[in-house]
């Protein structure tokens, strides 16, 4: 058997990725047509490329069924429960860079910090007769922090996409999502609330706690990590 | 199910019946809308949410007590004792050792006659369905803190604002803090406050909350940076109220103490020497009670009075075995204007197994 290795299967992340292991020796590569997702590893022996949505790694290294993945920590975060006794992050990879945060319209020029939200939050319950909506695709993080802050009288909306546009077509009050340049939030008049990041992101090298790996396994990925240098 | 947990909680609930309970039931999909407007966002955390086209957004029940102050709130005879013996579901995020399906045995009574009496006869039931068990029971009242906020010398404003987070400390720390005076007003809002035109670089106007909502908040900061804080003395009080924890005599002689310089909490302080009284009178031992002015503040939300829980006694980190408490504010929530003073405990059978060495 072998090493099964998990790479985002398209667009930057995924070259990114391919050249971080390239530095390193290790060369990833996809093979076939352009839409066919097989991929190759040279270099090593006994490493599989298995090519997925980076939204999907994390299931798949919580389940076992990959040894090794390359995603956003924010994914695994929002997306595995007590996921570091299920992934141990084997190498933050510099790349990806992303800021989970949380903001609100420019206009709302009451609202500085979570205990603004806070303070809007309740006077909007109580005027417009529903919770105060952030639209979000972490509802797990944003839940978690909210709840940390004691933030009240708000609901989550699931956005899984043109979540900065959800304020002005008045399906969501606030947001919360990641940003690297924060450049679509101004252009959709939304502001990061001075406390309101709740996530500092970026692409890791994860390892699978719960993945079987036998003494073949075991050498191989023992030689991977250590041409990586990890 | 392990068979020695059904076993015990039909014991449980014949005990119940024999002290007056009528056995309902309750449906275990319930519209999540009416958890969510009580509990908030963070009820998505702990119960499970499904959903069809039709009815939409369901909750596999996360506790008896709504569904039982529904029904009773529609069609109930007062006054009532009712009891159940059910399932509930309990979705976990953090710890897998939790049971997210177990069996809840439940005793509430609906009675506007004498609340001391009530708060004592569900205690002293619940003691002693749990007499064998390795538990030890504390006691609280969260009345006692809203008693104290109700009687700041402060505005009504900052009253309700810090009565809205009587359940979540951290915040309710901050905003005393604030009102106090004890922490800086961030630069931002000292700015706002100061600004002569403050929707100067607000830009166009976008979603649902208008720019006059916003400038109502801002003539909100506007009065309120104007108020006087409340003084150290009161703020060191209500301190000192929380941090009372103490047999139930020696808590009640504090509380007692406080009151003389709080005189707002000499009613809520009255009723808990009251129901002390109840309690002795139907031989619970409150000489060795132990209360907590604080318990029951983080996770029991909509309890609004007295409050309990049993815990094991050498067992720390398992839930507790039995809690309960007063939640007139409830009824009052879910009775479309109507309110009736209730109050109601479970117990969980697999958990006393558990304790008894017997789980499978």
């Amino acid at each position: 058997m072998t090493i099964k290795l998990g790479v985002p299967s398209k667009g930057r992340l995924m070259e990114k990725t391919f050249d971080w292991f390239g530095a390193r020796g290790v060369t990833l590569a996809r093979t076939g047509s352009d839409r066919e997702y097989a991929g190759a590893v040279d270099g090593v022996t006994g490493v599989e490329l298995v090519l997925l949505s980076a939204g999907e790694i994390p299931r798949e290294l919580a389940a076992g069924r990959i040894h090794l993945g390359v995603t956003g920590i924010d994914l695994i975060r929002e997306k595995l429960a007590a996921w570091d006794q299920r992934v141990e992050v084997m190498a933050e990879l510099g790349f990806g860079f992303a800021d989970l945060i949380l903001a609100v319209p420019n206009c709302w020029v009451d609202v500085d910090t979570l205990d603004d939200l806070d303070a809007a939050a309740a006077a909007f319950r109580a005027r417009h007769g529903f919770r105060l909506r952030i639209a979000t695709k972490y509802h797990r993080l944003v839940r978690e922090f909210l709840k940390q802050a004691g933030v009240a009288d708000y609901q989550i909306v699931d956005s899984q996409g043109a979540t900065e546009g959800t304020v002005k077509n008045e399906t969501a009050e606030a947001i919360a999502d990641i940003t690297s340049s924060g450049e679509t939030l101004r252009a959709n008049h939304l502001k990061i609330l001075s406390d309101g990041l709740i996530l500092k992101s970026q692409a890791c090298l994860l390892r699978a706690r719960g993945a079987d790996v036998s003494a073949d396994e075991g050498r191989d990925l023992a030689d991977l990590l250590d041409k990586l240098g990890l | 199910m392990n068979p020695k947990v059904i076993t015990t909680a039909a014991g449980i609930e014949t005990l119940f019946q024999q002290a007056g309970a009528a056995t309902v039931q309750a449906a275990i999909l319930q519209p999540a809308e009416t958890l969510l407007d009580l509990y908030g966002e963070d009820i998505r955390a702990r119960a499970y949410v499904t959903s069809d086209p039709l009815r939409g957004e369901q909750m596999l029940r996360p506790d008896f007590t709504v569904p039982v102050v529904q029904m009773h709130m529609e069609q109930g005879a007062e006054p009532a004792r009712y009891t159940y013996n059910g399932v509930v579901f309990r979705r976990q995020e953090d710890d897998a050792t939790r049971a997210n399906e177990y069996l809840q045995v439940g005793y509430e009574v609906f009675d506007r006659s004498n609340p001391a009496e009530t708060d004592a006869e569900v205690f002293a039931l619940i003691q002693n369905a749990l007499v064998d068990a390795p538990v030890r029971a504390t006691v609280g009242d969260i009345g006692i803190l809203m008693a104290a906020v109700d009687g700041l010398n402060t505005s009504e404003r900052r009253k309700s604002a810090l009565r809205r987070h009587i359940w979540r400390p951290t915040r309710f720390r901050a905003l005393l803090d604030r009102f106090a005076g004890r922490v800086e007003t961030p630069a931002a809002r000292q700015a706002l406050i100061a600004s002569d035109d403050p929707m100067a670089q607000a830009g166009p106007q976008i979603g649902l909350r208008s720019a006059a909502e916003v400038a109502e908040r801002i003539d909100v900061l506007k009065s309120d940076a104007s108020l006087p804080p409340i003084s150290a003395v009161e703020v060191d009080l209500i301190e000192a109220i929380l941090q009372v924890r103490e047999t139930c005599p020696n808590a009640l002689a504090q509380l007692r103490d406080i009151a003389v310089d709080v005189p707002s909490i000499t009613g809520a302080v009255t009723r808990l020497g009251e129901r002390f009284e109840a309690l002795d009178a139907r031989g619970v031992e409150t000489s060795t009670l132990m209360f907590e002015t604080s318990y029951g503040r983080t996770s029991m939300e909509y309890y609004d009075g007295f409050v309990f829980g049993f815990h094991a006694t050498d067992h720390a980190g398992l839930s507790p075995i039995a809690s309960g408490g007063r939640y007139d504010a409830l009824t009052q929530r879910l009775g479309k204007g109507d309110a009736i003073p209730a109050v109601g405990g479970v117990i969980r059978p697999d958990l006393l197994i558990q304790l008894a060495g017997g789980a499978s």
